[in-house]
């Protein structure tokens, strides 16, 4: 692991007005990812996980502070810009999966890379079968999404998050919608992916899921509670020492 | 970003809703069809009444009765029997820019050939007549000037009337047909000459002498109308000058005395008629036109649905990069795309229309290239303008909104 700093937020708050009510999502949050580290950021609902990750992610400018991804001062950069950031340096996964409907894992993926006028189109297709490849969906290049598993959908999600190479993959409660199994294999996932060298930023309120990452923050009312480090366990192993399922099938 | 990018995009969003994209289309293709097929309609049929007049003639001049009624005491001028038989002979003989001239005396009745009759109107004309509208003969002879002297009751017919008297396909020369009573005796079978511009049967007609139409018939001295030939289509202007005069002056007319008569030449009719069925085109198409609006806001309906529908899909689109002048040239390209293959497929189905009317009616198939490429343009345009909102309402979504809409 190299001290690469992907990621340094200084004194991030954010300020929602509704009206009249102000609503402090972020108080002010300061910390740093190197390149490589496997953060979760976990906390109760409201204590403003989503809010800190959409900021991370460009979606969305704080109020005050200031925020480099890859040394890029972010908050003095234009929406055109932000929109630079997001299709070169940025992955997201989202917890609903958001595939285009009628569209195959193969066009999903090549999606990203479609907003990038320097990508040839042979270039961009064998680079979302790569992806593909790495999550592990070789044999399901063209299927739709209501041809797939909602873990299947997942990945499809993810190979889409890593195609355009990002130097930090933002995924925002990804193993939400899926039960226990599917949730470790989509960890053990992100684990391969990590160990490849990929910086991941993982929201999550599963504590079990959390033990996947390399470091774990915990959010409460918009401030950093705890910053520790975490005796990472194998999400591979935990998914072998499940109770098997005979309906169940691994992909 | 490439433009072919944005249309790979669209034309991919496009195919995930073929049948919508259709449904969309159906409008334009509506629109453009009924535009392209009525001008291109329009101009056949009056290339069509032009050529007809033209065959018959262009140096031909026709006199009627002025159509304004005086009413009481004035009986001589403005009546309809103020062409008469000196009218003719002056004409004859103190014109020089016309070669022929002929009465014209016109009855409508039943006509019966032992057990078959057809309803018919019969010309009465002289002899110059058949040179005027060069008539040909199929059989037979036309009437001669002894029969006109002598009110001969003989007669020279069309095929129609040949097909509904005599439908055995018997030779009708020197047969006797008979009319109100009165024997006629077929001398002549005209050659076929079809439909005229306006659609008229050229075939149903009986041509027999003016005086027998008028003593034997009708019991009257004047004439319906006078046809004459101007020596040539240039001087046709002029001959129109002389005419006036000699009639003016046969029925004594004052200078300050309106024409008691119309003259027409075969080149005001031309015009006469562009301008009618130019009339005609224009409204037409303006009807239509109407209908390709209707088609344009149809599209803009279904892009602010798909604009609605797609708020996940734009937020996620944006939440990888695409910039806001993305989404909105994503779903203006949509639209475009969507109207001009609309634009496409409606002159298609108007070519086809259009050329299968014409072949039905016998026109030559007229393609104004002008109107199709302005059918494009009007298509892009449409594109570009109804798409342009729903498409400005895409890109200024905020992309958190947009992925958290359900
Ligand atoms: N667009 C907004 N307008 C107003 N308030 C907002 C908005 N987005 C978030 N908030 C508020 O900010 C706070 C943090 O919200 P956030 O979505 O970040 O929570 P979270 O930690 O992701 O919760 P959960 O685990 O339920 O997803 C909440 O109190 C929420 O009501
Ligand atoms: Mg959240």
């Amino acid at each position: 692991m190299t001290n690469k700093e992907v990621l340094k937020i200084e004194q991030l708050t954010r300020t929602f007005e509704m009206g009249s009510e102000k609503v402090h999502a972020l108080r002010g949050i300061s910390f740093s990812v190197n390149e490589g580290e496997f953060v979760s950021i976990m906390g109760t609902s409201g204590s403003g996980k989503s809010t800190l990750l959409n900021i991370l992610g460009c979606l969305d400018k704080p109020t005050s502070g200031e925020y480099f991804i890859d040394g890029i001062a972010v908050s003095k950069q234009n929406d055109q810009a932000l929109s630079l950031l997001r299709n070169r340096k940025l992955g997201f996964v989202f917890q609903s999966y958001n595939l285009l409907p009628r569209t195959s894992a193969v066009e999903q993926v090549e999606l990203p890379l479609l907003y990038n006028p320097d990508i040839k189109s042979r270039e961009r297709k064998e680079r979302a079968k790569f992806a593909l490849e790495q999550v592990g969906l070789q044999d399901r290049m063209n299927h739709f999404p209501n041809q797939l598993s909602g873990g299947q959908q997942q990945r499809v999600a993810i190979a889409r998050a890593l195609v355009n190479d990002p130097v930090m993959i933002l995924a925002d409660e990804a193993t939400g919608n899926l039960d226990t199994r599917t949730s470790y294999e989509v960890m053990s996932l992100f684990q391969q992916l990590n160990a490849q060298g990929k910086t991941i930023c993982f929201v999550t309120h599963e504590p079990d899921i959390a033990n996947f990452t390399t470091r774990s923050i915990r959010l409460k009312d918009g401030l950093i509670i705890t910053d520790t480090p975490i005796m990472t366990q194998s999400a591979a192993l935990a998914l072998a020492s499940l109770p098997k399922n005979q309906d169940y099938e691994m992909v | 970003m490439k433009w072919y990018n944005y249309i790979n995009i669209a034309y991919r969003a496009l195919l995930r809703n073929k049948t919508r994209a259709f449904l969309t289309m159906l409008g334009i293709i509506i629109g453009i069809a009924s535009v392209i097929a009525v001008v291109s309609l329009g101009s056949a049929s009056t290339n069509n009444i032009r050529n007809e007049i033209a065959s018959t003639g262009t140096n031909m001049i026709f006199i009627s009765p002025a159509q304004q009624q005086r009413g009481g005491i004035n009986m001589g001028a403005g009546d309809a029997k103020s062409l008469t038989e000196s009218d003719l002979k002056a004409l004859k003989k103190e014109c020089k820019l016309i070669t022929n001239v002929s009465p014209s005396v016109n009855i409508s009745g039943q006509l019966v050939a032992g057990t078959n009759n057809t309803p018919t109107s019969l010309s009465g004309v002289d002899v110059t007549f058949q040179h005027i509208r060069d008539l040909k003969m199929q059989k037979g002879i036309f009437f001669s000037t002894t029969d006109v002297e002598t009110a001969a009751k003989v007669c020279v017919i069309g095929k129609t009337i040949v097909d509904k008297l005599f439908p055995d396909g018997s030779d009708p020369i020197g047969k006797t047909i008979r009319f109100k009573n009165i024997p006629l005796k077929i001398i002549g079978v005209l050659e076929e000459r079809g439909q005229n511009g306006m659609g008229q049967d050229q075939d149903n007609v009986v041509y027999l002498p003016y005086s027998t139409v008028q003593k034997r018939m009708l019991a009257i001295t004047h004439f319906n109308s006078i046809f004459a030939s101007a020596v040539s289509e240039e001087e046709s202007e002029n001959a129109v000058t002389e005419i006036k005069s000699v009639i003016r002056r046969a029925h004594k007319l004052k200078p300050s005395d309106t024409d008691d008569f119309d003259i027409f030449t075969q080149a005001e009719m031309l015009s006469m008629v562009s301008n009618v069925t130019g009339m005609l085109t224009a409204l037409l198409t303006s009807v239509a036109a109407i209908s390709l609006l209707v088609g344009g806001i149809g599209i803009m309906n279904i892009m602010y649905v798909t604009v609605t529908e797609r708020t996940k899909e734009i937020g996620l689109r944006m939440s990888i990069g695409a910039q806001k002048q993305f989404v909105l040239m994503q779903f203006l390209s949509e639209s475009i795309i969507l109207s001009l293959i609309g634009g496409f497929l409606g002159i298609l189905l108007g070519i086809i229309v259009s050329y299968l009317v014409s072949l039905f009616l016998n026109w030559e198939f007229v393609l104004n290239i002008g109107s199709v490429l302005l059918a494009f343009g009007v298509c892009f345009a449409e594109g570009i303008f109804f798409g342009w909102y729903p498409a400005k309402k895409a890109s200024q979504l905020d992309p958190i909104v947009a992925l958290r809409y359900e």
